[in-house]
């Protein structure tokens, strides 16, 4: 099982916005380099690109959720 | 006077309060949320209060959790600070309404000047010089076509229901204008639901000045001006007072034109009302008022040697003005320079992380505004602002040096901050002239940014 994690401290967003639908739906595949969500930090976005690639995400970290550099965001087959 | 006070805020500007009210015997009650358990403010309070989760929406914009704050430690009065609730007119409303003492102007100025459109209507009617452009909404096109005889091009096509420059667009000639005008509204309509547009003439090269004013409601006096050109991204870096672009008649009608703007809204504590200066033609145009202390308030206080925060709570404790404009004078130069955790070297990233040890400057002329303490933790979740390095000296060019002394003495260890950035401008033949324009750092940037990779010693 491979994991998605936060490259830095912030909070997390699965959307573009509010009005958007999720980059990654739970169960999408991930390819390399794929956006799966985005962490705020101190008020500037950055894209979470993931690394690797998988099938059947499973998002560990809710949206709008506070996270730490390193936190696990989402699991991967 | 006030006795117990809230302060609905966070950071340098919640301990900026704090000290204020205490220096007056006012008693005082911090708020923070869960990222800020150990800040500063909350160290320094009397008392404070947790109102939420770490996501400013859950608690320093929780209105119910903060007044519900101010109910249960018995505050008979709130301070917004800047950012936040501070220009939030039905937040004014709401501490009115639980019969709170709201400390700032009442909320319908907050709503008036909050308004582009009401607020440029009463510029004008207090005689304030506004940018060209359309007188509020423009109806359609034919009206559209009108304006542009005031305007020319570039000019601007802004949404009323916008900010923060969004809903902006600029046509350069008539062909772009009809192209754009149509589609602005639609944009409009469908980003803000409210299609209404005004209209403004771009004046392309100007610097940012603004003048701070005192206001009890009745009566407003000013003192005197802020030059903040040194800007990126629309955010101020560096901000002096007094500017050196104006004349002394000059100075005077703008500062005068603030005052009459202050009168004519019934304005009660500290503003600021913002204008564009136009250095070609020597013209000075409104562009809003700010209905709150401001980040770079300082500057005023180092030249006047007037409390400008206390000076709010004692309007808002119900005290008439106690400074007539002729007991308000300015003497020397101050400037301000904002250190915000952003690494100048890679693009300002921000740069949430743990102070190590620090070394503040000091000695004469020196003032350090900050809620840093060794071992904190900045919360990745709010600004990046750290603290606020203030000089002031005799003239311009001795603040500069003192502002490379001080920054010398500065260290924030563990942290990349801007720093590099001022000592880099400090050295600088344009900045050293107060040679800029709004627009003067972002094309510096392009070119020196190498310059700033290191973290150079004077």
């Amino acid at each position: 099982m491979a994991q998605i994690l936060s490259p830095l401290p912030g909070t997390f967003y699965r959307a573009s916005s509010p009005d958007k639908p999720p980059y990654k739906a739970d169960g999408d595949s991930v390819a390399v380099g794929d956006v799966i969500g985005l962490i705020e930090v101190m008020k500037s976005f950055h894209e979470v690109k993931s690394e690797i690639a998988g099938s059947n995400v499973r998002f560990q970290t809710e949206n709008e959720e506070p996270v730490m550099a390193g936190a696990v965001l989402a699991e991967l087959d | 006077m006030l006795k117990k006070l809230l302060i609905a805020n966070r950071g340098e500007i919640a301990v900026r309060i704090i000290r204020a009210a205490r220096d007056l015997g006012i008693a005082t009650v911090a708020v923070y949320s869960d990222a800020d358990a150990t800040a500063l403010h909350v160290q320094i309070a009397d008392e404070a209060v947790n109102i939420g989760p770490p996501a400013a929406k859950k608690s320093y914009l929780n209105v119910d959790a903060i007044l519900k704050a101010a109910a249960d430690t018995g505050a008979d009065s709130i301070h917004p600070g800047y950012g936040f609730l501070a220009e939030n007119a039905a937040f004014a409303d709401a501490v009115a309404a639980a019969g709170l003492t709201w400390v700032g102007p009442s909320g319908d100025a907050i709503r008036m000047m909050g308004d582009k459109v009401t607020a440029r209507s009463a510029a004008a009617a207090a005689g304030v010089p506004v940018v060209p452009g359309s007188d509020g909404r423009v109806s359609g096109i034919e009206e559209a076509r009108r304006v542009l005889i005031d305007t020319g091009f570039p000019v601007m096509i802004k949404a009323a229901a916008g900010g923060g420059g969004r809903g902006i667009r600029i046509a350069r000639d008539l062909a772009e204008f009809e192209q754009s005008f149509p589609q602005a509204g639609a944009e409009a309509l469908a980003a803000f639901g409210d299609g209404g547009l005004y209209m403004e003439k771009v004046i392309e090269r100007a610097r940012h000045i603004e003048v701070q004013v005192l206001g009890d409601g009745a009566d407003a006096v000013h003192c005197y001006e802020r030059e903040c050109s040194l800007q990126r991204r629309r955010q101020k870096v560096w901000e002096e007072a007094p500017s050196r672009a104006l004349s002394p008649r000059l100075r005077d009608e703008l500062c005068h034109s603030a005052v009459r703007l202050a009168r004519e809204v019934g304005y009660s504590g500290a503003g600021t009302v913002e204008y564009l200066y136009d250095d070609a033609a020597d013209r000075f145009y409104f562009i809003e008022m700010n209905t709150r202390i401001q980040v770079e308030h300082p500057v005023t206080e180092m030249i006047t040697g007037i409390d400008l925060v206390a000076e709010g709570l004692r309007i808002a404790g119900g005290e008439a003005l106690r400074l007539t404009q002729d007991a308000i004078r300015a003497k020397g130069h101050a400037i301000e320079v904002r250190l915000n955790a952003d690494d100048p070297a890679r693009d300002f990233a921000p740069f949430p992380g743990t102070v190590g040890d620090l070394r503040i400057p000091g000695g004469p002329g020196v003032r350090f505004d900050s809620m840093l303490y060794p071992g904190y933790q900045v919360p990745p979740f709010y600004d990046s602002l750290l603290a606020k390095l203030i000089v002031h000296a005799e003239t311009r060019e001795a603040a500069i040096t003192r502002l490379v002394r001080a920054l010398s003495e500065l260290e924030i260890g563990g942290m990349k901050t801007t720093k590099p950035l001022f000592l880099a401008l400090a050295k600088d033949a344009d900045v050293q002239a107060g040679a800029v324009h709004t627009r003067w750092l972002e094309g510096w940037l392009e070119t020196h940014s190498a310059a700033l990779s290191a973290d150079p010693q004077p």
